[in-house]
Formats: C-alpha cells, structure tokens, sequence
C-alpha cells in the first residue's frame, strides 16, 4: 500500500513535469528544452510569494498561471513564430525549435541566477504529515497530487469536449489539414504553447512545495518531461498521466523492494520497452 | 632648441607614464577566482564559496589592502563561472594566469572540481590552497602537485569520527546496535559509505538497512521507509544538498525518528535551519565550528552584513581561512612574487592564523586540524569532534522532530 500511494504521488508529480510539454511538443510542435527552467521559474514565484507575502503556493497558482500564460505566449510569437512559418517540414521545425529553446534555457538560467542567485530555494509548507492506511505522507505532496489531478482531468475534458479543445486535438494530429478544416493554426498553436507554459509554472510552483530549487536544476526535470511524453504518446493527454503515473510506480517499487539505486534504470528500461514495443507511445497514434 | 625641448618633455612624459604604470601595477594585486555560479554546484558555491572570497576581498581592501615591502596593495578579484564543468575549471584558470594575468587564484569550489583544476595549477605555477576539498589521496596530490594545500579535511577522517560518535554513543548505553547507511551514487557518497561501513562493523554494529540513490534524487520515501522498517537506532546518509533536504523533510512526514540522525552535505547551511527551523535539534551532519569562538563570531557578523546571508557552519570559515593564509604568505614575502609566496608556503615551519585558528602545513600540504561531525544545537551548528581544534561540545541524543 506504500508502495502504491508513494508511487501514485511521485506519479502525480511526473504528471505536473510533463503535462505542460506535452502540450508544447504535442500541439504546438515545439520541443521547448526550456520547460525545466520554466518550472522552476514558477516554483521560484511560488517561493517569492510564500516568504515575502505569506501568500500559500496555492493561493499563488491564481497569478503564477496567467503570467506564465502570457509569457509563454510572447515567446511562442515573438521568437518561435518565425521558426514555424520557414520551417519546410516538421523534422526542420524541430531543429530549429529544440537550438532555439536550448538557447532560451541558457538564457532563463542566466534571469533566474541574476534576479535569486544561485543557492537552494525551499520552504516549508504543509510539511506535516497525513496518515493514509497506516502509513505516512507528505501534505503537500498531496495537495499537489490532487491538483495534478484536477489539472489533468481539465485539460483532458477541456480537451475532448469543447471546441477549442477539437482545434488543438485536430492541430496535434496533423497541422496541414486542420488548416484546411479552416483552423486558424497560428492562434491555436500560439494558445497551446501558452497554455503549456501555464500548467509547466503551475507545475513548479507546487513541487516547490517539497522540492529543494535552484537555478540551474530545470534540465534535470526537461529530461523527465521528456521520457514521459514520448512514453506517453506525444500529443495525447491521457497518456501524459497513465505513464507518469506508471512510472512513479515502478520507481518506488524498485526503489522499496529492490534498490534505491536502481530506479533510474527501471526508468529507462521502461521507457526502451515502450519505445521497442510501441514507438508511438502507450497512447500514440500509428503514423499511417 | 624648441623642438629639443619639447622632446625631452615628450621623452619625460613618457617615462612618467611608465614609471606610473609601473607603480600602479604594484599598487593592485590581482586574484583571480573560478567556480560554480551556474550548474549543479552553484547552489553549494553561492552559500559556501562566493560570499567568503569577496568577504575576504572587501574586507582586505577595506583594512587597505596587504601590506608589501614598498607598501600597500589592494585587491581586485576577477571572477568568473566555471559552470560546474571541470573542462571550464581547466580553461577559466588558463585564461586568469594567461589573459588576466592574475598574481594569485582563489581554488575551485568542491573536491572534484579541484582535483580537475590541481594541474593546470601546477603546471602555471600557482599556490592552490583548498578550503572545499576533501580527499583521501592527499599524500598522492601532494607529491605529485607540490602546490596543492588542503584545509577542510580528509574523507577518512570525517567518516572514521562520524562512526566513532556512534561508537562513544553506544559505550555511553544511550544507543543501540542498529544502523541504517545510505548515500548518494558518485564518488563521494560510495567512498565515505565504505569507510563508515568499515568502522562501525569492526565495532560491531550490525547495518539493518543500506541502499544508495542516484544523484539528484528528491523522491526519498521509500529510503526513509525502509530505514524505518529496519527499526535503525542511528541512522547515517552520505547525501548532498538536495537530498540532505529531501530526506529530511520524509523523516518528519513519517516521523522517523532513531537516535542518531546524521545527514551529510548542506546540514551546516543556514539555509537547513531556516527551513526546518527548531525541528533539527540534535540532527548530526558533516563538518563544524567552534560557534562560541570569538573569531567565528565576527565572521558571522561581516558575513551577514556583505552577503545578506549568514556562512555555514563548516567550508565557508576554511574557504575565507584559505584567502588568509594566502594574504600572510604574500605580506611574509613582502611582494606579489608567486615562486617566493610557493616557497614560503612549502615551508612546513611556517604558520598562519586564521579564523580556524592556527594553521599550519605538515609533509602532505594538509593541515591536520580540522572539525569532523557537527550537531544542530540551540539553533546554532556546533562542532562535536574534532581532530586537534579546541572547542568541541558534548554529542546529545536526537529525541525527535519537535
């Protein structure tokens, strides 16, 4: 039952880290390499806010998401949109986007180094314990798994049911066409990156509750993001979940029962057998 | 007769000029420093490093600089990030002594960092005074890089004391026979485990629990879990600062509690306290000071004032201790001669005093004075073992996250 909780929260915090790729990768084609650094940006509002303001990183959520909204969706159409319009194909638009996000992140590292320094950040907020089953969790870490849920079930009912949500699902199948169906794809794709941007900040500024920041730590969380999206079916939300939520698992179990020191090889033995038995991600779609 | 003149006043001018330049360059000595400001280790460098160098510096300058034989000379201090990279740490120490031509360099911040840097510091012929290292191979290092000189410590030493305290701990009867070891997968965490692992067998401890994470783990529960399980009376984790925090933060949550709860890494932080603020009673880690040292004191209080932020209770005093032993090696001397200041310091007679109190080099360039296990008492991170520096309180039990 441990094993089961542990792992389900570790999971939930997976989901926080990929989901925002997700939908950068998924819809918007751009493979940010910046989304690590953009989760701790937010994490670092969320520390600003908490001990300058006393303001609750939940409560912080309300204004970490619009900002990073907006921010995002500046830079998808200040510096990604050209990319997007003379990119010939969809191989030469990764390119570009992955040197120029990899860029960027240099960049975020160099604003966050300048504006905090570079030592840890962390606080403690809801550090208590709650008892599930006889065992004992961090509450922050389950108010973060429950957020993570919310945000995950949102976005996928956000996804699957309104008309906007069509537009992006018809933009991550095949940009081309949706154009043709007379999507506005520009607009639609300047609105995923943003979106993705938002859950990312929103992401960081809840694992900053119980994880210890700095500056320079957001490539570490850009290389989980990016197992569990591509474990997960680019492009697909659900998928996003049910492979943090697999892998949060399997990590803890090996960790508990085997050896601690072995769960980044379950990791990515993991990730090698869906990438050798499904290529396309648990959730993918062939490529016909 | 005009154009003479105005020749000679030229020819004068110029000479001046010279003469001036000539002067000025022996007016600043120029230092040169290299470490994290970005990568894995800034956060360590940005608590431990920075501050006590530029304290160092500031408050050299303020007391108007280093007193040679033909006066006094400032400092100026060229930084620069080597982005946790040892192959930067390499490049940014060619480019101090080749291109900014600094008098002197500060060492790199961490024990691999200076280990990669050791050459190139050998090879331009600079004194290289380490306050972050922590090595066991110092005989090796010092035969074969004369110029290296260590003041934090060595690897067997701290992990041979921190085994030692639980071994008093159990004499004492306060105690039991159960010990939970666990470290963090690289170089640092495998070589202290062994070494501990070694001691407290030979002293009949029984290890009920040992596991090893990768770096940058956060996600410890199940480590704490298991540890727990174990029914560990002590428990020992050779960790680093995300994960000194990480496990720390899972042992309140599911309240395990043993007796003896030692953490490596980041312990002696200001930044520990501050976020686990009175919890931390009694929790044991690496390194320490004499807190009630008077010397200490003070550099707490200027550390404050400069940085904004307190030192930590270990490296910081031995980073700024090794900037002055350097000052007073080169005010010995009585110029910014670099061989003369080499020699002086290879010297085994000489001694300086620093903030750690005296220091001195023996045959391996180590000064065989230095704080080994550290515990959080009254808010304040106390050295309680040592090997030969005064101060050293009482170990108390850990009686749980209050």
């Amino acid at each position: 039952m441990f094993i089961l909780i542990t792992g389900l929260l570790l999971g939930g915090t997976y989901a926080l880290i990929a989901l925002g790729l997700n939908l950068q990768y998924g819809v918007a084609r751009i493979m940010n390499l910046a989304n690590g650094e953009l989760l701790v940006a937010g994490g670092f509002a969320a520390f600003w806010a908490y001990t300058a303001a006393q303001v609750s990183p939940v409560a912080a959520l309300v204004l970490v998401a619009p900002i990073a909204f907006v921010l995002n969706w500046l830079i998808y159409r200040i510096m990604l949109q050209p990319l997007v319009s003379r990119a010939k194909s969809r191989g030469a638009l990764e390119v570009d986007s992955i040197l120029a996000t990899f860029g960027m992140s240099f960049a975020l590292v160099g604003i966050m180094t300048a504006l905090f320094g570079g030592g840890y950040f962390n606080y403690a907020y809801l550090a208590q314990p709650v008892d599930i089953f006889g065992s004992s969790y961090g509450q922050n870490r389950l108010v973060a798994f429950v957020l993570a849920a919310i945000i995950g079930l949102g976005l996928w009912l956000w996804l699957s049911y309104t008309r906007a949500g069509l537009r992006l699902r018809a933009l991550a199948v095949n940009p081309s066409s949706a154009r043709l169906v007379g999507i506005d794809t520009r607009a639609a794709s300047a609105l995923a990156f943003g979106l993705g941007g938002a859950v990312t900040a929103v992401g960081g500024a809840l694992i900053s509750m119980f994880f210890t920041l700095d500056a320079s730590v957001g490539i570490l969380f850009t290389m989980k993001a990016l197992i569990i999206v591509i474990m997960g079916g680019v492009g697909d939300i659900r998928g996003t979940i049910v492979a943090a939520m697999i892998l949060g698992i399997c990590e803890t179990a090996v960790a508990r029962l085997i050896d601690p020191g072995l769960t980044l090889a379950a990791a990515y033995v993991l990730f090698l057998g869906v990438l050798l038995f499904r290529p396309q991600g648990l959730f993918g779609k062939k490529p016909t | 007769m005009l154009r003479r003149t105005l020749m000679t006043a030229t020819a004068t001018l110029a000479l001046a000029i010279a003469g001036l330049g000539a002067a000025s360059a022996q007016e600043t000595i120029r230092l040169g420093a290299a470490a994290p400001q970005s990568g894995p280790l800034a956060g360590g460098a940005a608590v431990t490093h920075w501050p006590a160098v530029r304290l160092w510096v500031h408050q050299t300058n303020e007391a108007g600089g280093l007193q040679l034989a033909n006066g006094k000379a400032m400092i100026e201090l060229v930084e620069y990030d080597d982005q946790t990279n040892p192959q930067q740490a390499i490049q940014a120490a060619q480019r101090l002594a080749t291109q900014d031509q600094v008098d002197f360099m500060v060492s790199p911040y961490s024990t691999g960092l200076n280990l990669a840097a050791a050459p190139i510091f050998a090879q331009l012929g600079y004194p290289q005074i380490t306050g972050t290292a922590v090595t066991n191979q110092q005989p090796e290092l010092a035969a074969q890089f004369p110029n290296m000189f260590f003041l934090l410590g060595r690897t067997g030493v701290m992990a041979e004391d921190t085994a030692r305290v639980l071994v008093e701990l159990r004499e004492a009867g306060s105690i039991g026979n159960r010990v939970a070891l666990v470290n963090v997968a690289d170089a640092f965490g495998i070589e202290m485990l062994g070494i501990s692992k070694a001691v407290l067998q030979d002293a009949g401890f029984e290890i009920v629990y040992e596991s090893s994470y990768p770096l940058g783990t956060q996600d410890l529960a199940p480590i704490i879990d298991g540890a727990k399980s174990a029914e560990a009376d002590a428990f020992i984790a050779w960790s680093y600062p995300g994960d000194t925090f990480a496990l720390t933060d899972q042992a309140i949550v599911q309240g395990f509690a043993p007796s003896v709860f030692f953490t490596a890494v980041a312990t002696a932080f200001p930044g520990y306290a501050a976020r686990f603020g009175d919890q931390i009673e009694g929790v044991m880690g690496m390194g320490g000071v004499n807190a009630d040292d008077p010397a200490f004191k003070a550099f707490v209080e200027a550390h404050t004032a400069l940085a904004g932020q307190g030192p930590d209770f270990w490296a910081s005093a031995a980073t700024y201790a090794t900037l002055e032993v350097l000052g007073q090696a080169i005010e010995a001397v009585g110029s910014a001669d670099r061989a003369a200041v080499l020699t002086h310091l290879q010297d085994r007679a000489n001694s300086y005093e620093t903030i750690l109190g005296p220091v001195n080099f023996n045959e391996n360039n180590d000064n065989e004075r230095y704080w080994t296990v550290g515990q959080w008492q009254n808010g304040v991170f106390r050295g309680v073992a040592a090997r030969g520096r005064d101060g050293a309180v009482d170990v108390q039990l850990f009686d749980g996250w209050n």
